[in-house]
């Protein structure tokens, strides 16, 4: 099955949804379930006749688009690219069947809910494996559409005020792209035929003024820092997550925040190699800044949507110190962050969010005493909540450390201030955690329903995900080590030897 | 015969009954207890399995290695998972399996009317798995994670009556400061592997010749930090009293006999890295000797049994941190202290445990008097884990704690003197504090509130007791019999120079007794022949209300770092609403919402604005394609 092919199944199932009488809820979500379920083990059947061994783009499909502008519907992966779509693909399922009743009492009922969710699975898809710049920008894009009309539709609270700052910051930054593209565009003509290939788009570098790629960098960065978040480009984000139902916020955090960083990568450091040095040193300040700030936010939020927004915000620091750090090992470590940054937040914001339908309300003070009343709900956080400090053993560990020992290696300062995250992190997770989780039964809780069955058979496979990696990373590592590696590589970089052997 | 194939049982047992008694739930409240106590129990006998079949092998051949599978591989970045069993770690597998069953045993009665006693047990479990990961594991990141695994299990226990929220917060303490001290260790692994390329035990043996002294003395630093936060040792002590809000067999347990004595391990374990980092192995002998002191300081002044136990505990660690501290002379003297002391602190505090089970769970010493009458059983065990603490010959304390002092006193010039005087007058103290604990409870008169009715407790409770204060008695002894714990561990370490004995070992013997005759001729007078207040006095001394307050350890950390901490955090909350945010929703109010109501504005503005993407983006593609065709 191709790529395409793959694509397609969520807009089948989205087309099928249309067809059903909308009386019919249950049987709607039954499709939606059923058509992201197919998805992901087609994605997974696919990914394990990816070749390890191979740094090439693979699965590569092209068709002629707009010949005359060279645009083709052009798709294909690298272990990073496989690595966020198999994410996003798998989180997928998890959502829709977390948030069974999250469609309900919406602004335009259950059918309209899941026809988005589906497009806009087949859209992250196609972000992640576009290698046309065009066809990437297109999705970029076209995603904020069913995002936006699901924190404005399904929400809560302010939720079309949080709906409209998202889009007219994803708005700004896709203007700044899309002006970047253009620039690209000339460019390439200037230098014999127009492309958007992302491969031929690399080798332009050499015939770009350093001043010109410093423009045309900022251009997609910025775009790519305001999707991520980083500092401070982040404040829309905490208002998105507080408004938006639990299934959408995972959506949004734990997959499309992704295409931020996976920007990054793919365009950033491929087409602007110089400029990304030149614009390396701010970088790494700026993620060091969200790592802290995120931190100190998410120890002050009273909100439990807000702070788990503010501990991604900290996360994506990490990530984006991992990408910039260029070492092989922070360069693995931020694909692999950006995978169980998927998951930790998916178990974070599902049980948040099962929480705050019992209780009607999400601020972290009216819980408390839940280990006693809803054990098996207190433990999917306080697991989750573990998967957020990268407690060893758990998946998110392994990342944190690889970014953390990979940046030491070239920028031991900028590696020493990032591990002060690793205690403010036992603050942000366990200070909630004693606020909703342990002392006095706060009035209000005595009736609170444990999980049930559906919500635990969510949750369970999370959590076992985050606890696998955590002790055997090697599947994911295998397929991204060698992508990882190549970027390094290409980026002119190569690792730090160890000191004694003469590095210095 | 046990091979290298089956260490994996050693954390395996365990590990499986914590997390299936976690999983199936109230269904084995009846067994769970049982369980839990096999799986510890399984792996004691493993471990002495082991233990045997080393002594066996010829010493170049005992250590051995099982290398599970390769756990993170990244470029020239490789950590196996993998565990060492050697000399060093064979000790710590059966003190942590064996104290550890005994303390399940324990247990069994102890938390019998708990609802949650499963539970208790399977964190437990949980607690033996992971501190026999931390001494099995090969390297440091292994390490890193058995070290973070106790630190949970610990958070768990320390938590387990949470629903006080004294204690939910102790339990946070304890768990955020040893992060403090977790960022040492991270900090550690980083400079190994950035200067050799490696992070297990044997590749930075290896290679710590080809490293600069620089590089050595931090990470020497950076794992004393580790050592420190672990440990509760200066200045990261703070957390140790406050945790003595779990459940008492917790605090005998990883609050005494196990947990807290990894950061001794840790760096017994890098003795190659201290060896070679002069000014961090000076900086342990510091730590260790402030630990030592200020700990007896506040043992001194507590009232609450098992918090005068806790100080004495950190007090105790200062020692073996001492002792650590003294390079090669000494690494073997710090594990003998650790381990007699695994037997006598934790027998003392399941025989505070036991005191309290029968006085109503009090734990106000000043509520306590008379129970040797009431409690002859208790009272033995505990005055025969008394007499080794303060060290009495020929109980266990007395030949660890010398053996620590003489080397104290040797290792020459005014280091020596000092350090020599510092071990001896904590000597002093400790007798003193421990006297006034053992005369508090045991025989001075009653002070019982009403309604209070002592008894002894029942087997399943003192049969424990009893079998650690023969190991309180015999300890010192057979690890000093022809020098087999020196000897037995030797190959592990760097030969120790030749030094002269500056001071003859009986002179230093004699000297400690000494100390040990004043401080409890001290505390006799002051407690056994004079009546004790049942309410603690309050016109008391500066001094004494210092060491009360923990020599205000908790005011000096909340100075410097919670409360500048909380208020950063609430400028920030303010900064990112008023400042950040306001920056951007200014611009945006300026050019989109001025005039109209702002909400009606804004989410018209939106939805046409939203529409107009997708038609734009829809007549875009069409113009393009119509021309290009």
């Amino acid at each position: 099955m191709t790529l395409t092919l793959i694509m397609l199944i969520p807009v089948i199932g989205a087309a099928l949804i249309a067809l059903i009488p909308a009386s019919q809820e249950r049987l709607v979500k039954q499709v939606a379930l059923a058509t992201t379920i197919v998805v992901a083990v087609a994605t997974i059947v696919k990914a394990l006749n990816f070749n390890v061994e191979n740094t090439e783009l693979q699965f590569r499909q092209s068709y002629s688009w707009i010949p005359s502008f060279g645009i083709n519907w052009a798709l294909g992966v690298d272990g990073i690219a496989l690595v966020l779509i198999l994410m996003s693909v798998i989180l997928a399922p998890l959502v829709i069947l977390g948030g069974w009743n999250e469609s309900e009492g919406g602004r335009w009922g259950v059918k309209t809910f899941y026809i988005l969710i589906l497009v806009l699975e087949t859209m992250v898809i196609g972000v992640f494996a576009a290698t046309d710049l065009f066809l990437f920008y297109v999705f970029f894009e076209a995603m904020l559409i069913p995002i936006y009309f699901l924190i404005g539709g399904y929400g809560s609270g302010e939720r079309a005020a949080a709906a409209v700052k998202f889009l007219l910051y994803s708005l700004f930054g896709g203007l700044l792209m899309l002006a970047s593209i253009i620039g690209l565009f000339v460019i390439s003509g200037q230098n014999g035929e127009v492309t958007f290939d992302i491969t031929k788009l690399s080798e332009l570098h050499n015939s770009m003024s350093s001043t010109t790629q410093n423009v045309l960098f900022l251009g997609f960065f910025i775009a790519f820092a305001i999707k991520a978040p980083l500092w401070p480009f982040h404040t829309w984000l905490p208002d998105a997550a507080k408004a938006g139902s639990a299934g959408t916020s995972i959506l949004l955090l734990g997959i499309l925040d992704k295409v931020g960083t996976y920007g990054m990568i793919r365009f950033c450091l491929s087409i602007f190699p110089d400029a990304s040095k030149t614009f390396t040193p701010i970088i790494i300040v700026l993620s060091l800044i969200s790592i802290l700030y995120g931190a100190f936010l998410a120890i002050g939020a009273k909100d439990i949507k807000r702070l788990i927004a503010y501990t991604s915000i900290s996360h994506f620091g990490f990530i984006t110190l991992g990408i910039f750090a260029m070492t092989s090992q922070s360069q693995s470590g931020a694909t692999l962050y950006m995978f169980n940054h998927g998951f930790s937040t998916a178990a974070l914001f599902l049980v948040a969010g099962w929480m705050i339908v019992r209780r009607g309300s999400s601020t972290i003070s009216d819980f408390g005493g839940l280990q006693r009343i809803t054990p098996i709900m207190a433990w999917s956080f306080f697991i989750a909540g573990l998967s957020g400090l990268a407690l060893p053993g758990l998946s998110s560990f392994v990342s944190e450390f690889l970014v953390l020992i990979g940046t030491f290696t070239r920028y031991p300062v900028a590696a020493i201030i990032a591990t002060f995250g690793i205690v403010l992190a036992a603050l942000y997770i366990l200070i909630p955690v004693q606020r909703a989780l342990h002392g006095e039964t706060t009035p209000g809780n005595e009736n609170l329903k444990d999980l049930n069955l559906r919500e635990k058979l969510t949750i369970a496979p999370v959590l076992a995900i985050i606890i696998f990696l955590g002790f055997y990373p090697s599947p994911l590592l295998k397929i991204i080590n060698p992508a990882a590696a190549h970027i390094v590589q290409q980026q002119g970089y190569s690792d730090p030897v160890p000191t004694m052997n003469g590095g210095k | 015969m046990v091979t290298s194939s089956s260490l994996v049982y050693l954390i395996g047992l365990p590990l499986f009954g914590a997390v299936f008694l976690l999983l199936i739930g109230r269904k084995a409240d009846k067994w769970g207890h049982l369980f839990a106590t096999a799986m510890s129990a399984g792996s004691f006998v493993l471990g002495l399995l082991h233990f045997f079949a080393m002594t066996d092998r010829p010493t170049e051949e005992r250590a051995i290695t099982q290398t599970l599978f390769t756990w993170i591989e990244v470029g020239n970045f490789k950590v196996d998972a993998a565990l060492l069993l050697d000399q060093l770690s064979i000790c710590f597998v059966l003190l942590i399996s064996g104290v550890g069953t005994l303390i399940h045993i324990y247990s069994i009665s102890y938390m019998a009317h708990d609802e949650n006693r499963r539970r208790f047990f399977a964190y437990l479990n949980l607690f033996v798995a992971s501190m026999l990961l931390l001494v099995l594991g090969n390297s440091y990141l292994n390490l890193y994670v058995g070290w973070e695994g106790v630190g949970l299990a610990s958070y768990l226990l320390i938590g387990f009556w949470n629903k006080k929220p004294a204690y939910a917060t102790a339990s946070k303490k304890a768990f955020v400061m040893n992060r403090i001290g977790d960022m040492g260790l991270s900090f550690a692994i980083m400079i190994a592997f950035a200067t050799m390329g490696t992070v297990s035990f044997d590749g930075v043996k290896d290679s710590v010749d080809k490293v600069s002294t620089p590089a050595l003395t931090a990470m020497g630093i950076m794992l004393l930090i580790a050592a420190a936060g672990k440990s509760a040792q200066f200045p990261l002590q703070a957390w140790l009293g406050d945790a003595m809000a779990g459940p008492t067999p917790v605090s005998a347990l990883i609050h005494a006999a196990t947990m807290v004595t990894a950061g001794v391990y840790l760096i017994v374990r890098s003795n190659f890295v201290f060896d070679a980092a002069p000014t961090a192995q000076l900086l342990v002998v510091i730590v260790g000797a402030i630990t030592l002191i200020f700990g007896a300081i506040i043992g001194m002044a507590k009232d609450d049994i098992k918090k005068a136990l806790a100080a004495s505990t950190m007090s105790q660690i200062g020692y073996m941190i001492v002792g650590a501290g003294l390079g090669p002379a000494g690494y073997a003297f710090a594990i003998m202290h650790l381990l007699t002391h695994g037997f006598f602190k934790a027998g003392m505090f399941l025989g505070a445990g036991s005191v309290m089970h029968g006085m109503n769970d009090e734990v106000n010493m000043r509520k306590y008097g008379g129970l040797r009458k009431a409690m002859p059983i208790t009272f033995v065990t505990f005055g025969l884990g008394y007499l080794a603490i303060i060290g009495v010959p020929p109980f266990a304390g007395f030949y660890s704690k010398d053996e620590i002092i003489a080397t104290a006193f040797n290792s020459g010039g005014a280091q020596g003197i000092i350090l020599g005087s510092v071990t001896l007058l904590g000597a002093v103290i400790t007798a003193f504090y421990m006297t006034r604990v053992m005369v508090l409870t045991f025989t001075s008169k009653p002070r019982w509130d009403d309604g209070v009715h002592p008894h002894e407790s029942p087997a399943l409770m003192w049969l424990p007791m009893a079998i650690l204060a023969i190991g309180s008695i015999s300890a010192g002894y057979l690890f000093t019999q022809g020098d087999a714990l020196v000897n037995w561990l030797a190959p592990l370490f760097a030969k120790k120079g030749e030094y002269e004995e500056l001071m003859p070992h009986s002179v230093v013997s004699i000297l400690a007794i000494t100390a040990v005759i004043i401080g409890v001729a001290a505390a006799l007078i002051k407690y056994q022949f004079k009546a004790v207040d049942s309410i603690a006095p309050t016109d008391v001394s500066f001094a004494t209300r210092l060491a009360r307050n923990d020599l205000g350890q908790d005011a000096v950390n909340e100075a410097l770092f919670m409360r500048p901490g909380q208020v950063l955090t609430q400028g920030l909350v303010v900064m990112d609403e008023k400042v950040v945010d306001g920056a951007v929703r200014g611009i945006g109010a300026m050019t989109v919402l001025s005039g109209a109501t702002l909400r009606r504005t804004q989410s018209g503005f939106v939805r046409s604005y939203a529409a107009l993407i997708l038609v734009g983006a829809l007549i875009l593609l069409s113009a393009i394609w119509v021309v290009t065709q």
